[in-house]
């Protein structure tokens, strides 16, 4: 099957993942607005029809509690070459310089490489990839290995944006988490939005391929911030990387890009 | 270092935080002969603009001198001991938008774009001294201000 097709057919699993939870908000709704009423009549008649919600609710919940995969897509302009595009990305190395939640990507050969993601709390998650295909100047696809902890395809192509704007770069890659702890270190990791988490890395990419860095504000100075503020940001599951960049990595990310 | 801080609406203080380090390359600090408060700081000062956080550094417009270069900086451009005045909006001179000279427009210079984008479909560039959806960049009421890109705006 054709990585394109593939792609297609985790769509229309992604359909059905949203069917499922429709199904399952609504069963658990009714159900628990019946028991409710069953339980508020106080009589025969309302104990079976607390029961019967309370089935419902029951067979709701069992609905759809599988892992599921998680899909983030993106897309953005680059004022570059797609040779240069191409060239960056295919050094899967570089690929944490601008995603975040990634500690590092290592070539094993030719085509094998490892990677390695940080999770909340400093948890790492470890998995082996391979490229799948490689065209010059136009699209990388890489899958993992069969037998890695955690299944993570990506696709990405580089074609001419129009009016000469560059380069238009759209990526999507499919997490499929494993069940237990690393699945879920890993779905925190990525949000509840996965596409915005990689349209953010993409920014990023866009930052350090045009200007040979990225600009941040992490760790200037500043007065006495409020309490509030400062519980909100540690507890905020969506960033849980409190990174800083570090001046020798941005040299590095310079040198590479140049 | 003093620095002149937003505590809330209406309420601005002077504090005593750290010097500015140079946290990217393109990157330098300016000692600052004289204080600029421009019309804009006014919005901030009255609440009117969303995401300011309690604690920024304000300054929207400044001017002053070199005092250290970062390591990306063309020095031909630029060198310690010059004397320049720091345009609010941060352009990294190297996008789209910035050749074609449409500073405000720069696509790299905002890290916090993602909340501009919400609010008004797209993202402008950072701004010194300003609200966290502009960047949240430190501004130049301050004894010292780093200013991105340098070799591009002042």
């Amino acid at each position: 099957m054709s990585e394109a097709a593939r792609i297609h057919l985790r769509n229309a699993q992604g359909r059905r993942y949203r069917m499922e939870a429709a199904f399952r908000w609504s069963a658990l709704i009714t159900g628990g607005a019946l028991a409710l009423l069953g339980l508020s009549r106080r009589s025969r008649s309302g104990v079976a029809v607390a029961a019967a919600g309370g089935l419902l609710s029951y067979a709701g919940a069992k609905v759809g509690t599988r892992q599921r995969e998680l899909i983030a897509r993106s897309g953005i302009v680059l004022n570059c070459t797609p040779e240069k595009a191409y060239q960056f990305w295919n050094k899967f190395e570089n690929l944490p310089l601008f995603m975040r939640h990634l500690e590092s990507v290592t070539l094993m050969d030719q085509t094998r490489s490892r990677w390695i993601a940080i999770g909340p709390l400093g948890k790492r998650v470890t998995w082996d990839a391979e490229i799948a295909f490689d065209r010059k100047d136009d699209m990388i696809a890489w899958r993992s290995l069969p037998d890695s902890e955690i299944y993570v395809d990506g696709i990405v192509k580089f074609r001419n944006a129009p009016a000469n704007r560059g380069t238009l770069i759209t990526v999507v890659v499919i997490y499929q988490p494993p069940a237990g702890a690393i699945g879920n270190a890993l779905s925190k990791l990525l949000g509840k939005d996965p596409s915005f988490m990689m349209r953010q890395d993409l920014r990023r990419l866009k930052a350090l391929i045009e200007t040979g860095e990225i600009p941040t504000v992490e760790g200037q100075s500043h007065g006495p911030r409020s309490g509030v503020a400062a519980a909100a940001r540690v507890i905020n599951p969506d960033d849980p990387i409190k990174g800083d960049y570090k001046l020798t990595e941005v040299l590095e990310a310079r040198r590479r890009a140049s | 270092m003093k620095a002149v801080c937003w505590m809330g609406t209406e309420k601005m203080t002077v504090e005593t935080v750290p010097d500015p380090t140079i946290l990217i390359l393109v990157t330098q600090l300016f000692a600052l002969p004289a204080l600029v408060f421009a019309v804009s700081d006014l919005h901030l000062y009255n609440g009117l603009m969303p995401t300011m956080e309690q604690g920024d550094i304000m300054g929207h417009e400044f001017m002053g001198e070199v005092v250290e270069i970062g390591a990306g900086v063309d020095r031909e451009k630029l060198k310690v001991g010059d004397r320049v005045v720091v345009p609010f909006t941060i352009a990294c001179g190297r996008c789209f938008f910035c050749q074609q000279q449409l500073w405000s427009c720069c696509d790299n210079s905002n890290p916090n774009y993602w909340i501009a984008e919400k609010m008004m479909g797209y993202s402008p560039s950072g701004l010194f001294g300003y609200t966290h959806m502009l960047g949240g960049y430190a501004g130049g009421q301050a004894q010292y201000a780093r200013v991105p890109f340098a070799d591009v705006g002042p």
